[in-house]
């Protein structure tokens, strides 16, 4: 029978199943970071049970750290004692874990597939929702809670049922100034955030197949924004390219044998999905969130939606309360939109792509003058990388901040936060009611258009962009 | 982990679509290293005003809401985070039931892991349901009927009945799963000479 690349590898990590189809399934690549994990550990102690495989799981602390000079450790108590627990555990357990001042330290997502822990067919799991990030790499990638990464300590296994298959096929071709984020958010718009429950997206099409990887984690990366499980892409050559020779890849002999297993994953001609969305790349532009979830997106030469066109009461309530927090009128011209703030970083465009792409559009330009800017890059290495390219300097002529890596103000569990009513053009990937900071009002968008908002002081569209 | 089996009390409503973990339980308060204690934060920016004062308006400040272990709440409940404080702020509350038209994948199953039970539910039914709140009547969850009894109606729910069984027992997936340990040493033995590259 036909097979989708979901049910390939399902079927081939299945430890035990059930007559139910409730099934025991086996974890190749497991992450851990300071928040999700301490009760975890803290149960595995109390329970007398060991880490199983200590050699697959990788930790990292990315959720609080600091990401200003960190040359004094951390001030915030909890946050410090969140983060040497995390440190204590790993040395009890025998776990790897890059510490706040390893230049491989960064943000959970970014360091997995720039090591090469990240790989294709694997199954990989992380007590943090946007785990689904490394399905760019054909694996089957999503976000767990605490009692299950205990779980995965244990046993290196968890119990699951399968989800359902949905195919996401974004035809054509994108148009300039068009970027991932939009195709995501876009996608995240059609189908609403809970357009995916219960499902497995896999995102195929000639504008999937011609971005790199960088652009295709954007894209999975968002899946939970659209409440999938999980979202993948099927690995090529790009992707083996990209793990070739990373510290963490398969080497030698193993990488053949790899090689010749990852070629083959991609879903059969006639595999059935459960539901198909088809997009056209030539409809997407340039996108912007005006409201308080990721669904309440519109393209940015558009305006703000008005409740009153709304005809189911719940819909329309929720939205006079998002445009309520967010301070917007309806029918208000998007790049009308003033904004205080812009924050570049985060798992889902905290990479080097994404730096030079916002570093192309503040070149030699100055931000405007009420704007407080800053970049956060996704690991230390990006941000080497982006030092070594002399971004760094670009992004600081023109008036950015340049940080620690971190996930900082995309969650702004950290002192990084908006100040109530402030107003954030942000790259991140939720702009729920509070999420950057109590009373602060995000709006997603990709990169570039976070630039040219930083110059131009409102939203941009980043065509025009002079 | 608790058994659950028969909860009664009268529901407290909040008829919001979308609600995310981070309003169910912001991040300043994901910091501690502790299951327990998260419930005076559950909803804490709809609870509290900035000054920290209680929001009168809000369903759970208010007599007999306050004590409500059953929640009525609008579609896609739980969107957002895989933080597992959103059910340990609901539980630590003395929330243990929640009713939704549909939950976020993550938060469902987490509730399970906590001896907590996801009801989803059709609009009309929690409607329905959502009047003996504002009656402040009991209404009554019998899990091993899959039953919600209010008034003189019964009406069924579904459930995975794995998930079912361990609510029921209060049955410790990890103890479950390493009773099939040479399943999983078998599993890996394979792997080692099929994947070698995995470890």
């Amino acid at each position: 029978m036909p097979q989708t690349l979901y049910d390939k590898i399902w079927k081939d990590h299945i430890v035990h199943q059930q007559n139910d189809g409730t099934t025991l399934l086996y974890v190749d690549r497991h992450l851990i970071h300071e928040v999700t994990s301490p009760q975890a550990f803290e149960s595995l102690r109390l329970s007398n049970r060991k880490v199983r495989k200590p050699n697959l799981t990788l930790a990292v602390a990315d959720h609080n750290v600091p990401t200003s000079n960190r040359s004094k450790g951390i001030v915030d108590v909890e946050s410090k004692l969140q983060i040497e627990t995390l440190e204590k555990n790993c040395k009890e357990f025998k776990i790897k874990i890059f510490d706040m001042n390893d230049k491989r330290q960064g943000i959970v997502h970014i360091i997995g597939p720039e090591q090469g822990f990240t790989q294709p067919g694997t199954v990989i799991v992380c007590g943090d929702s946007h785990t689904a990030t490394h399905g760019a790499f054909g694996s089957l990638a999503f976000g767990i809670g605490t009692s299950e990464v205990e779980h995965v300590l244990a046993t290196q296994t968890l119990i699951q049922k399968k989800s359902k298959n949905l195919l996401i096929n974004i035809t054509g071709s994108l148009s300039t100034g068009v970027t991932s984020k939009d195709v995501i958010l876009q996608t995240i718009g059609k189908i609403g955030t809970a357009g995916g429950t219960g499902m497995v997206i896999e995102y195929a099409g000639s504008v999937i197949e011609n971005l790199n990887i960088e652009q295709r984690m954007t894209i999975c990366n968002m899946s939970i924004e659209a409440g999938a499980r999980a979202g993948l892409i099927a690995p090529d050559e790009k992707t083996f390219q990209y793990l070739k020779n990373k510290p963490m890849s398969p080497k030698k002999e193993n990488w053949e044998k790899a090689l010749m297993y990852w070629s083959k994953l991609k879903s059969d001609p006639d595999a059935k999905f459960d539901q198909k969305v088809i997009i056209k790349g030539e409809d997407i532009s340039p996108m912007v969130t005006w409201g308080t979830s990721p669904q309440d997106v519109v393209s940015v030469d558009g305006i703000v939606p008005d409740p009153k066109n709304e005809k189911d009461e719940s819909k329309k309530a929720s939205m006079n309360r998002s445009l309520d927090y967010m301070g917007l009128k309806a029918n208000t011209k998007i790049t009308d939109i003033k904004v205080d703030r812009i924050f570049i970083g985060s798992c889902t465009n905290g990479r080097i792509g994404d730096l030079r792409d916002a570093a192309k559009i503040v070149k030699g330009k100055k931000i405007a003058s009420h704007i407080s800017a800053m970049v956060v890059p996704g690991s230390g290495l990006v941000k080497q990388q982006a030092e070594e390219e002399g971004i760094d300097k670009i992004f600081k002529e023109s008036g950015f901040d340049w940080r620690e890596p971190g996930c900082s103000m995309c969650l702004a569990m950290n002192s990084d936060k908006l100040n109530p009513l402030e107003r954030c053009a942000s790259t991140s990937n939720r702009n729920f009611e509070g999420r950057q900071g109590r009373g602060g009002r995000t709006h997603l968008l990709s990169p570039a258009m976070a630039a040219a908002a930083a110059i131009n002081g409102h939203l941009t569209d980043v065509r025009k962009f002079q | 982990m608790k058994k659950f089996n028969i909860l009664k009390g009268i529901p407290a409503n909040l008829p919001m679509i979308n609600i995310d973990t981070d309003m169910i339980i912001p991040k300043q308060f994901l910091k501690t290293i502790k299951r327990t204690g998260l419930g005076k934060n559950l909803f804490f920016e709809m609870r509290y005003n900035e000054n920290g004062k209680i929001i009168k308006e809000f369903v759970l400040n208010n007599e007999p809401y306050k004590n409500s272990p059953i929640l009525l709440a609008g579609k896609n409940f739980g969107c957002g985070s895989s933080r597992e404080h959103a059910p340990w702020a609901l539980l630590d509350f003395g929330i243990k039931c929640i009713i939704s038209s549909s939950f976020a994948d993550i938060f469902y199953n987490n509730c399970f892991k906590n001896g907590m039970l996801p009801i989803t539910l059709e609009e009309k039914k929690i409607e329905e349901i959502a009047q003996y709140s504002e009656r402040k009547e009991n209404i009554e969850i019998n899990l091993a009927e899959q039953e919600i009894i209010f008034g003189n109606k019964r009406i069924k729910f579904e459930i995975d009945s794995f998930k079912k069984n361990c609510l029921l027992n209060g049955l410790d997936d990890i103890a479950m799963s390493l009773e099939k340990i040479e399943k999983i040493s078998s599993y890996e033995d394979d792997l080692v000479k099929n994947k070698p590259w995995i470890n």
